[in-house]
């Protein structure tokens, strides 16, 4: 590298990450059409996202979670539960449908973790809900109304000491724990010790080292599949996680209800609590597409949607700590990819005070046209095929949406073909028409 | 009609409102005036909604105001006095699905607009709303889903229902996450609605005509 990571500006820093992303260190790719469509595949994705050319053709991008395992008649369950399993079903996918870029199985995550620590948050599949099901999230208030003030003052502490503990049955015990920052001279050693000893704490610690063994071995295959898919010409669609800090509170803390009544009641301090998770997401985006070397942070958009909340509650809660984190992102050269979860047609407008050509936004029920028109400029645009024409349509009826979104949103570029929801199943023929109609008639002349 | 009360509670001001009831009822009003102002209230709230003023929090926090109302009125309530209601409604989450905030806003805007609401809650056997219908006679069955795995369950839900020879009485409207009129057609449902409102709406026009 020529110039000093600090000394570069944001555009220096994404070109950097690209640079990485485009001659990964430790792949050893099958073959040079391996390399070179892998190569190929990054630069449509820079082309169409940059908004300065038009790509060879329009990107393919569908969106899932337990799509593959649907396919091929493999249970969620079985794919939760067989890191082997799940590495084989998601390679098989990619062979047979050979889209652009995938997401990563670690979306699936392991059942044996989730078994150690007795989790409470979601239902899973063979654990709640059928085998067939995807997980399902139990809506609760994790996060009492009162609690703003312990998030806000000591967020990790609040994480370990209360959020943990109710979302995991088996980490009851680490409610006894105390701050670890108590402890700075030898006097003060032994009283921070006292809660280990603590038959409830260590029983929390045991169930931490099982699941955490657990994750330690999943991991491994699911390296071993990245690995593999990319020396195979694959590129993954995303390298790292973030998420919008109302989201963060209003998801799995607060719960829906809590949350909005909580933006009459308690208006400062959501504020204040999402200004104190900023610049952890920030991080937590950039670190995981460091390690990964893939500039792309994914952020699914939940609570700020159409009818969600009004205009004047996400211009004072929503949209300021949204983009904070975006721009914190962008600054360091990675690349966001939000994925507008339902309708953003009333939100359209503020996507403008992001810069040109630094992130793509992947839309589900918002109005494809009136998005190019506002936001087209500015934005890579992604989707919006939607659940109910892959999951119900036939392959015709795919293909004439998917013409329809290339000759009107793909024109000229700045667009990327997707799915308007991550899916968990779809017809096959319907899936590979979405697919291999971008392949012929997304073609730029 | 104490239409302060009535401004208060449309109008979101929860502390307000909450002193304004307890007032009267320490000053020996009468709780049924107070009940009838919320319902007032919620009438309007609904109009709100249906406009575009108000949003789903604001049916929420109104739905939070209603119930703090109600339980400083209840100790003062002789007997619960039954309001005439607009007709019935089943509603409930399919099978394999367990989410329940987009059903129970739609519950809640079927209470507040004067419909009897039979809610089945998640994970419902398509077995479950056919015993219900019988059991209660109701004309309208709402079936509610997030996931797509939902629209299978919507199917065999319908299709059950048409094998227990119920079918031609009833109406069958569906909504929740990523349902329209494609899932609707597939599901072989009457209707299909994007909103709590839309809810209220064909409720509306299947039972009061
Ligand atoms: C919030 C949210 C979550 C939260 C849920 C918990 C919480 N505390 O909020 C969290 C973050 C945990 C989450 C997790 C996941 N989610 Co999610 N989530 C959403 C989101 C953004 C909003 C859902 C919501 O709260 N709706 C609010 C209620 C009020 O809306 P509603 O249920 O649709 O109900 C309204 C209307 O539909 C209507 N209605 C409802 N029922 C009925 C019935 C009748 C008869 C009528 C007329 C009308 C009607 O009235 C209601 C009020 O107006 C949706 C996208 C979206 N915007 O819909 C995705 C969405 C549901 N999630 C999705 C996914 C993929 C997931 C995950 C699998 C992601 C992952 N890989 O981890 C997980 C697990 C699944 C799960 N949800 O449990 C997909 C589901 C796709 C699918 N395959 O089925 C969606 C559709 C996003 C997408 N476009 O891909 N999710």
């Amino acid at each position: 590298m020529a110039k000093n990571w600090k000394e570069m500006n944001s555009g220096e820093k994404l070109e950097a990450r690209f640079e990485k992303w485009l001659s990964p260190e430790g792949l050893d790719f099958k073959s040079l059409e391996a390399k070179s469509s892998y190569q190929r595949k990054i630069i449509r994705f820079r082309d169409a996202v940059q908004l300065d050319k038009t790509p060879d053709r329009v990107p393919i991008f569908p969106f899932y979670t337990f799509l593959p395992a649907d396919i091929y008649g493999v249970t969620n369950e079985q794919v939760m539960y067989d890191p082997e399993k799940l590495a084989s079903t998601w390679m098989r996918y990619l062979e047979d449908y050979r889209p652009d870029y995938y997401l990563s199985p670690a979306l699936v995550s392991t059942g044996q973790a989730l078994d150690a620590l007795d989790y409470k948050l979601y239902k899973w599949p063979g654990h709640g809900v059928p085998p067939t099901s995807p997980y399902q999230c139990v809506e609760k208030e994790y996060m009492k109304e009162d609690e703003y003030d312990a998030l806000i003052e000591d967020p990790s502490g609040f994480w370990t000491t209360r959020y943990l503990p109710r979302i995991c049955g088996a980490l009851d015990g680490l409610k006894f724990l105390g701050s670890a920052v108590e402890n700075c001279e030898l006097p003060l050693l032994a009283p921070m010790l006292i809660p280990y000893g603590l038959p409830e704490v260590q029983s929390a610690l045991k169930a931490l080292m099982k699941a955490g063994n657990a994750a330690l071995s999943w991991v491994q295959h699911i390296g071993a599949f990245e690995k593999e898919a990319q020396e195979r010409g694959f590129v993954n669609g995303a390298g790292g996680v973030a998420k919008a800090p109302f989201d963060v509170l209003g998801d799995t803390l607060r719960g829906t209800q809590g949350m909005m009544i909580d933006m009459y009641r308690h208006p400062e301090k959501i504020v204040k609590a999402q200004e104190r998770l900023v610049p952890i997401l920030i991080k937590m985006g950039i670190k995981a597409s460091e390690m990964s070397g893939n500039p792309i942070v994914f952020m699914p958009l939940h609570k700020g949607a159409d009818g969600f909340m009004s205009d004047e509650q996400f211009k004072k809660f929503y949209w300021p700590f949204l983009k904070e984190v975006v721009m914190g992102l962008i600054e360091e050269g990675c690349l966001p990819l939000l994925f507008a979860e339902g309708g953003y047609n009333t939100r359209l407008e503020y996507l403008k005070e992001i810069p040109r050509g630094r992130s793509i936004w992947l839309f589900d029920r918002t109005d494809m046209c009136k998005a190019k028109e506002i936001v087209g400029d500015t934005i890579c645009m992604a989707g919006n095929v939607p659940a109910s024409l892959l999951v119900t349509g036939t392959a015709r009826e795919v293909e004439g949406y998917c013409k329809e979104l290339i000759d009107t949103i793909g024109k000229n570029g700045g667009f990327i073909m997707s799915s308007g929801t991550s899916l968990d199943e779809a017809r096959p023929e319907s899936l590979r028409a979405m697919i291999e109609v971008t392949r012929e008639y997304g073609v730029y002349k | 009609m104490n239409e302060e009360l009535v401004a208060k509670i449309s109008d979101l001001q929860e502390e307000d409102a909450l002193r304004l009831a307890g007032n009267i009822i320490k000053q020996g009003g009468d709780p049924n005036d107070v009940l009838a102002a919320a319902r007032k209230a919620m009438e309007e709230v609904g109009q709100r909604f249906a406009v575009g003023d108000y949003f789903i929090p604001d049916l929420i926090y109104s739905g939070t105001i209603l119930k703090g109302i109600v339980s400083i009125i209840k100790p003062h309530l002789k007997q619960e006095e039954a309001p005439k209601k607009k007709g019935a409604v089943i509603i409930g989450t399919v099978a394999g699905d367990v989410h329940d905030i987009g059903k129970d806003i739609v519950v809640f805007m079927l209470d507040c607009n004067g419909f009897e609401v039979f809610d089945l809650g998640i994970d419902v056997p398509k077995q479950v709303f056919i015993d219900k219908i019988i059991e209660t006679n109701a004309k309208v069955v709402g079936l509610s889903g997030f996931l797509t795995l939902a629209f299978e369950a919507m199917k065999e839900t319908v299709d059950a229902i048409k094998e227990a020879g119920l079918r031609d009485e009833i109406k069958i409207m569906i909504g929740g996450g990523q349902i329209d009129e494609k899932i609707m057609n597939y599901t072989g449902a009457d209707a299909y609605g994007n909103d709590a409102l839309d809810a209220v709406n064909l409720a509306r026009d299947w039972l009061m005509q």
